[in-house]
C-alpha cells in the first residue's frame, strides 16, 4: 500500500534532501576552510579551526553563550512554574469568571509578546530594566501556549488519582505535585523542548532591549559581529554563525524524534 | 463514591463537584475553591496583563496622542491615522506583507505535503529525508540570514558564481527591487516547509491505510487516489498550516535587520519591521503604535477566522 514508491519519486525525494541540507553544509564548509575556500570546492582544501578560534577572539562569544543560556534557564523555569499553577486552576477548580480568565489567556496566542515591542519597551524602561535579561524574559514568562498544553493534559489526569491523594491527607498543592506534574512529564518535555529553541533563536525583542555585551544573546550578538561595517571576514562570519546554531543543531541530531514530536504537539492545539 | 464511578463525566471532574460536602458546607467551598484558583492564576495573570493586555491598550490609546519634545501629551484623534493613509511606506509594507504571505504560505504548504508523502512511505533512508527536511525549523532565523546572505551577495556569493559558470554577469540579488523580494521569499519557504511538514505527517498517520487499499484494489491510479481521497482528507491540516502560515507572515522580520533592513528603496519592508524602525530608529513612538494598532487588528481578523470558523470545521470532522 504505501510501499509502491516509483524510482524517480525516490530521486526527487532525494533531491530535494541534499537541496535542502546544501545551505548548511556550505555553512559549515566555510566554516572550516581557510578564507580562500569559501567558494572554491575542492577536495585538496585543508580543514582548519581558525575561523572559530578568530571568531571567539575578536567578539565576546562566551559572554553570549553565557547570556543565552541564563536567558533560556530563566524563560523555560518560569513559563514552566507559571503555566502549572494556572494550569492547574483552569483545569480543576470551578471558579466564577473562569470562561473569561482563560479567552484572555488564549489572547496571547495571538497576540503575542514579539508584536508589542513598542509598549513593552515602555514599560520595561518604567521598571528601569532596560539592556538586562530579565527584560528579555519578562514579556515570555506568563505563556498562553504553556498554560492551554497543560490544561490539556492536567483535564485527562484520573479522578481516582486524585480522590487517593487527597485521602492520604495531600492539600491542592500537594496534589498537583504529586499527581499532576509527574503525569504531565511529556507535556513538559515537548513544551520544554520548543519554548528552548523558540528563545534561543528569538532576535527582535533581545536587539530591542540589550545594549551591552553583559546583556545580549548569542543572536544579537552574531548579528553585532556580522554587520557589513565591522569588515569582519566571510568564513569568521560563518565560523561565529555555526556557534550560534550548533548546540541547538547537535540537540536536534541526538534527539531527533522527541524535537519532531515537540513541535507537532506544540502546533496541534 | 458515585462520582469516583464517573471520573470521566464533564462536569463531574472538577473538585467541587466531586468531593463530597455536606449541603449546607457547599457555599464555603465553593468560595475557598474561587480563591485557591485565583491565587495559582495570580502570577501568570499579573504578567499577562503587564505584557499582553495593557500594551494592547496603551497602543491604542497612545496612537491618539502625540508626545511633545518637553514629554507632554496632547490629544490628536485620528490625526495619526490620517499621516499613516497618506504615508507611502506603510503602504508599501503592507502591500509587502501580502506578497510576501502569497509568495512563502502555498509553495511551503505544498512542499510540505510532497515531503510528508514521501517520508510516510516506506521509502529507504526515510527517516534522512525527515531529518533533512526538517532541520531549517530548528536554526535561528537570523544564523539562517547570514547564510544565505552570502548566497546573494553580488559576484562573490554563491548565486553569481554559479551565474559565472554560464558566462552570466554578477547581479545585486538583493540590492534589486525586481528580485529582493523572491529571494527573501525562497529563503522563508526553506526554513518553513520542514514545519509544516510534520503536521502533515500526523495527519497522514492518522488515516486508514484501507482507504489506499481500497482505491487501488479498485484501480484508481496514484494521482486520483491522492486527488480524490487524500488532500480532501487532509483538508482540515491545511487549513490548520495556513492559518499558522498567516500569523507567521506577519512576525517574520529577522531577516531583514541583516539583510537588507527593508530596502533597496523598501522593496522588502514588512509592517512589523516598519514599526521597529518607526519606533527605535526614528523615534516616534506614537506614530509605530498606530501602525501597530493596524498589525493588531490584522492579527485579530485572523483569530476571528480561526476561533470562529475553522476550529468547528477542523475538529469535527
Amino acid at each position: 500500500m504505501r510501499g509502491r514508491t516509483h524510482p524517480v519519486e525516490a530521486v526527487a525525494a532525494w533531491l530535494l534532501a541534499l537541496i535542502w541540507l546544501a545551505p548548511l553544509a556550505y555553512a559549515f564548509w566555510s566554516a572550516l576552510h581557510p578564507a580562500a575556500y569559501a567558494t572554491s570546492f575542492s577536495l585538496s582544501a585543508p580543514w582548519t579551526l581558525e575561523n572559530f578560534a578568530r571568531a571567539w577572539k575578536q567578539a565576546p562569544f562566551a559572554r553570549y553563550y553565557l547570556n543565552t543560556i541564563m536567558l533560556v534557564t530563566l524563560v523555560l523555569v518560569g513559563q514552566l512554574i507559571l503555566s502549572t499553577l494556572a494550569a492547574y486552576a483552569f483545569a480543576r477548580f470551578k471558579f466564577r469568571g473562569s470562561g473569561i480568565a482563560f479567552a484572555l489567556v488564549l489572547l496571547q496566542l495571538m497576540i503575542m509578546p514579539d508584536v508589542l515591542i513598542v509598549e513593552n519597551y515602555r514599560a520595561i524602561a518604567k521598571l528601569g530594566l532596560l539592556d538586562t535579561i530579565p527584560a528579555i524574559a519578562l514579556p515570555y514568562l506568563a505563556s498562553a501556549f504553556g498554560i492551554f498544553l497543560l490544561r490539556q493534559t492536567f483535564k485527562s489526569v484520573p479522578q481516582e488519582l486524585v480522590e487517593a491523594a487527597r485521602v492520604e491527607g495531600a492539600g491542592p498543592l500537594g496534589i498537583l505535585w504529586r499527581v499532576y506534574v509527574p503525569l504531565a512529564r511529556p507535556t513538559y518535555v515537548a513544551f520544554g523542548l520548543v519554548s528552548v529553541s523558540y528563545h534561543w533563536n528569538n532576535f527582535l525583542w533581545p536587539l530591542i532591549v540589550t545594549n551591552s555585551v553583559e546583556a545580549r544573546p548569542l543572536t544579537v550578538g552574531l548579528a553585532v559581529f556580522g554587520a557589513p561595517e565591522t569588515g569582519v571576514d566571510w568564513s569568521v562570519i560563518t565560523a561565529a554563525t555555526v556557534m550560534t546554531m550548533a548546540p541547538l543543531l547537535v540537540a536536534f541530531l541526538l534527539f531527533q524524534r522527541q524535537f519532531v514530536q515537540s513541535f507537532m504537539r506544540a502546533g496541534i492545539r | 463514591m458515585a462520582a469516583l464511578r464517573h471520573p470521566t463525566t464533564p462536569g463531574m471532574s472538577d473538585l467541587a463537584a466531586s468531593s463530597p460536602i455536606p449541603e449546607r458546607r457547599a457555599g464555603s467551598q465553593a468560595w475557598w475553591n474561587a480563591v485557591n484558583a485565583w491565587l495559582l492564576l495570580l502570577p501568570a495573570a499579573v504578567l499577562l496583563i503587564t505584557f499582553t493586555h495593557y500594551p494592547i491598550l496603551a497602543t491604542i490609546r497612545h496612537s491618539l496622542f502625540i508626545t511633545r519634545r518637553n514629554g507632554t501629551e496632547v490629544f490628536v484623534g485620528l490625526d495619526s491615522y490620517q499621516a499613516m493613509a497618506a504615508d507611502p511606506i506603510f503602504w508599501k509594507a503592507l502591500v509587502n506583507n501580502f506578497w510576501f504571505a502569497l509568495g512563502t504560505i502555498p509553495a511551503s504548504i505544498a512542499l510540505a505535503l510532497v515531503m510528508a508523502i514521501w517520508v510516510n512511505r516506506n521509502m529507504r533512508g526515510r527517516s534522512f529525508l525527515r531529518l533533512a527536511y526538517f532541520t531549517p525549523t530548528v536554526l535561528p532565523m537570523i544564523a539562517v540570514a547570514n547564510i544565505w546572505l552570502f548566497f546573494y551577495t553580488p559576484d562573490y556569493g554563491l548565486l553569481d558564481q554559479l551565474r559565472g559558470l554560464f558566462g552570466l554577469a554578477g547581479w545585486n540579488w538583493l540590492g534589486e527591487p525586481s528580485t529582493v523580494m523572491g529571494c527573501l521569499i525562497v529563503m522563508v519557504i526553506w526554513k518553513e516547509a520542514g514545519f509544516f511538514m510534520i503536521f502533515y505527517l500526523a495527519a497522514l498517520q492518522q488515516l486508514s491505510p484501507d482507504l489506499d487499499e481500497a482505491a487501488s484494489i479498485e484501480g484508481a491510479s496514484r494521482w486520483y487516489t491522492f486527488r480524490r481521497i487524500t488532500f480532501p482528507l487532509l483538508m482540515p491540516t491545511t487549513l490548520f498550516v495556513a492559518i499558522n502560515a498567516v500569523i507567521n507572515s506577519f512576525k517574520l522580520v529577522d531577516h531583514l535587520v541583516i539583510m537588507t533592513k527593508g530596502g533597496p528603496n523598501n522593496a522588502s519592508t514588512l509592517l512589523l519591521y516598519y514599526i521597529y524602525e518607526v519606533a527605535f530608529t526614528f523615534q516616534d513612538s506614537s506614530y509605530a503604535a498606530t501602525l501597530t494598532v493596524v498589525l493588531l487588528v490584522l492579527l485579530s481578523a485572523v483569530a476571528l477566522v480561526k476561533f470562529g470558523y475553522l476550529d468547528r470545521r477542523i475538529h469535527y470532522q
